[in-house]
């Protein structure tokens, strides 16, 4: 195939083809799940998923969505491949990551199909760059069954309240303990780290609780060194959803809104820690 | 306390509650005593009357970890409250932050010794009292570098302050500072004829931006050479306690003999850094940075607190204590005792 920096014709079939005239709307939601060097994409219709995993335990999903894009089409039922999201953010974020106002990089996606190299066309005053990815075989994603109807309990929260807890979190602890309950401490976050535990309460009728429906009382302990990346998306994002269910799944879903105001969703799941000893309050 | 050493030892007396540290060779000691008045609430211990108040100590940056991000902490933080347990072996330091969130640590701790230097001022032949300004300008005028520095008296009452030189230096090729200054300079002035002593001029240096801040007078208790020497300073927030080192004398001959509670006076060597103490001023109080302003400010929440002694109530300004940066104050206009400071000037009897 010859190599041509110009983007192809319309004419062509492209199983996804897709524009973005900021590329940062992109490339700074994937940041957000960016804890492997490895991600899935999935594009449907109604738009763009990129997943990444980790330890068979910890999934993170970056939503998104077609109303994003200035052009977004799909061309089959569903298109879905592996990539390398390092190489894929390196590429996207090749003009600098500064984020200057006024300028900003144009992005052209496409992909031919399976076994075609993903293609990016990347422009910024007047210079073109363009990379082409290979990808790979998807690999089978799990599936954490998490669905609304077995949820136990779910906080909602601003962000604001849990950056700083989050960006301090003691990881001399293993770690991280959850706890939900309708009764006290309502909300808390546990770390037993080398010098000792420490308790993040949040009380239900907080300014930050933007909703409260906890039914049970539960704690569950999740790997913390799996739970700090999603450090990023809490970053970036102006609420958070944290939901758990029977058998001690956690959800996390993080609302953001990316610079022109529009809405994207970056989303955690974490499974319980196994190794359970005995909690130290 | 941090810069001194690993380990901050926590003691609730009836008097307040006094944060200690010791350095590793036990050359230097610090301790700040926080007056009951500083705090909200006080309770040093309920143990009963003839009960020794419990005493502990923990890892320097465990507990500093609690308080790491000073910014923030003033932001969020409306009350730390501070709990000991022995019961349960645990040092609880509970913030309560705003939007009603609770930061509970539960540290673990170390039963300890009694840590305290052995000084008794009032068996000092010498004392000195001076504003933290004065010695501020004069020590300015020694290079960053020096080690030590030794204090001497002179004809006229004068005191002098000159560089220490090792015996063996070559005279051509050393440098020597020396300067003078006039008995009127200093607050009070009780020193023994003909004594001389040197000390460590980094860990002063320490201590005088920290009194200077604080615009608070320093007394100097000292005796002969061998002996500790310790300079103090009060304050109305609350009264840092002596910052006390040992010295040793130019001949470097000293020693005292060691018990749990002495520190002996190391025969070489201070490994204390000048920068720790300044942030070792930092992290026992914690307030906003900013340059001391010399307008009093009232604070209705923090109050007067009692004598410490040795200190010449100097009557500082109100003034709720900031964090400080070493960099001497140098007030405008001032004559500065660098008059005295021709160095090695012909006056032959300014000698000792």
């Amino acid at each position: 195939m010859p190599f041509s920096t110009q983007p192809p014709a319309s004419g062509e079939r492209y199983a996804l083809s897709a524009s973005l005239d900021n590329a940062r709307h992109l490339s700074s939601l994937l940041r957000a799940v960016h804890f492997q060097d490895h991600a899935t994409c999935f594009a449907t219709a109604s738009g763009l998923r990129v997943t990444v995993e980790d330890a068979k335990c910890i999934q993170a999903n970056a939503f998104i969505q077609a109303e994003i894009f200035q052009e977004f089409s799909v061309q089959e039922e569903s298109v879905m491949f592996r990539i390398n999201l390092s190489v894929l953010l390196d590429c996207l974020t090749i003009f600098g990551t500064s984020s200057v106002p006024g300028t900003s990089t144009a992005l052209r996606m496409c992909y031919r199909g399976y076994g075609y190299p993903l293609m990016l066309f990347l422009e910024e005053g007047g210079v073109v760059t363009v990379c082409k990815i290979n990808t790979q075989e998807p690999d089978e994603l799990l599936d954490f069954d998490f669905c609304s109807t077995k949820v136990v309990n779910k906080i909602i929260l601003q962000s604001e309240g849990l950056r700083d807890a989050f960006a301090e979190l003691d990881m001399t602890s293993e770690v991280l303990q959850i706890t939900m309950s309708p009764d006290k401490p309502y909300f808390r976050l546990s770390t037993f780290g080398n010098a000792g535990s420490a308790h993040l309460d949040y009380p239900r009728d907080s300014d930050l609780m933007e909703a409260f429906h906890c039914n049970q009382t539960q704690t569950n302990r999740y790997k913390i060194s799996l739970l700090k990346p999603s450090t990023k998306a809490l970053a970036l994002s102006c609420k958070v959803s944290i939901r758990t269910d029977a058998q001690g799944f956690l959800s996390l879903q993080y609302m953001i809104r990316n610079e022109d105001g529009q809405i994207c969703f970056v989303e955690y799941y974490c499974c319980p820690d196994e190794n359970i000893t005995e909690a130290e309050l | 306390l941090s810069r001194i050493g690993d380990e901050l030892y926590l003691e609730p007396t009836e008097s307040g509650l006094s944060l200690r540290a010791v350095n590793s060779s036990r050359s230097a000691f610090a301790s700040f005593l926080f007056a009951p008045l500083f705090f909200q609430q006080y309770e040093p211990g309920s143990t009963g009357p003839d009960a020794e108040l419990f005493r502990c100590k923990v890892h320097m940056k465990s507990f500093l970890g609690i308080f790491r991000s000073l910014p923030s902490l003033e932001k969020s933080v409306g009350k730390c409250l501070i709990l000991l347990k022995p019961h349960a072996n645990r040092l609880v330091l509970q913030l309560h932050c705003k939007y009603g969130v609770t930061k509970t640590h539960n540290l673990a701790f170390q039963e300890c010794e009694r840590l305290q230097a052995v000084f008794d001022t009032q068996r000092c032949a010498s004392r000195l009292c001076a504003s933290a300004r004065v010695l501020a300008e004069a020590v300015v005028h020694f290079p960053p570098t020096l080690a030590e520095v030794t204090l001497g008296t002179g004809p006229g009452g004068k005191i002098s302050l000159q560089n220490y030189v090792e015996d063996e230096a070559e005279p051509s090729k050393t440098m020597v500072t020396q300067l003078w200054l006039a008995e009127d300079e200093f607050q009070a002035v009780a020193v023994a004829p003909g004594s001389h002593i040197t000390f460590c001029l980094k860990e002063f240096r320490g201590l005088l931006s920290f009194a200077e801040a604080s615009n608070l007078p320093l007394t100097i208790h000292f005796d002969e050479p061998g002996s500790p020497f310790r300079p103090t300073g009060k304050s109305q927030m609350n009264s840092p306690a002596a910052i006390s080192r040992e010295q040793h004398e130019h001949s470097r001959s000293c020693s005292v003999p060691l018990s749990v509670s002495h520190l002996p006076i190391p025969s070489d060597d201070f490994a204390d850094d000048l920068e720790s103490y300044m942030a070792a001023m930092e992290t026992s109080e914690g307030g906003s940075g900013g340059p001391p302003s010399p307008t009093s400010e009232s604070n209705p929440e923090e109050e007067e607190e009692e004598e410490e002694e040795g200190a010449v109530p100097g009557t500082p300004p109100h003034k709720k204590f900031r964090s400080l940066f070493f960099g001497s104050v140098l007030a405008p206009g001032r004559p500065s005792p660098a008059t005295t400071q021709e160095v090695l000037a012909e006056d032959s009897d300014g000698e000792c």
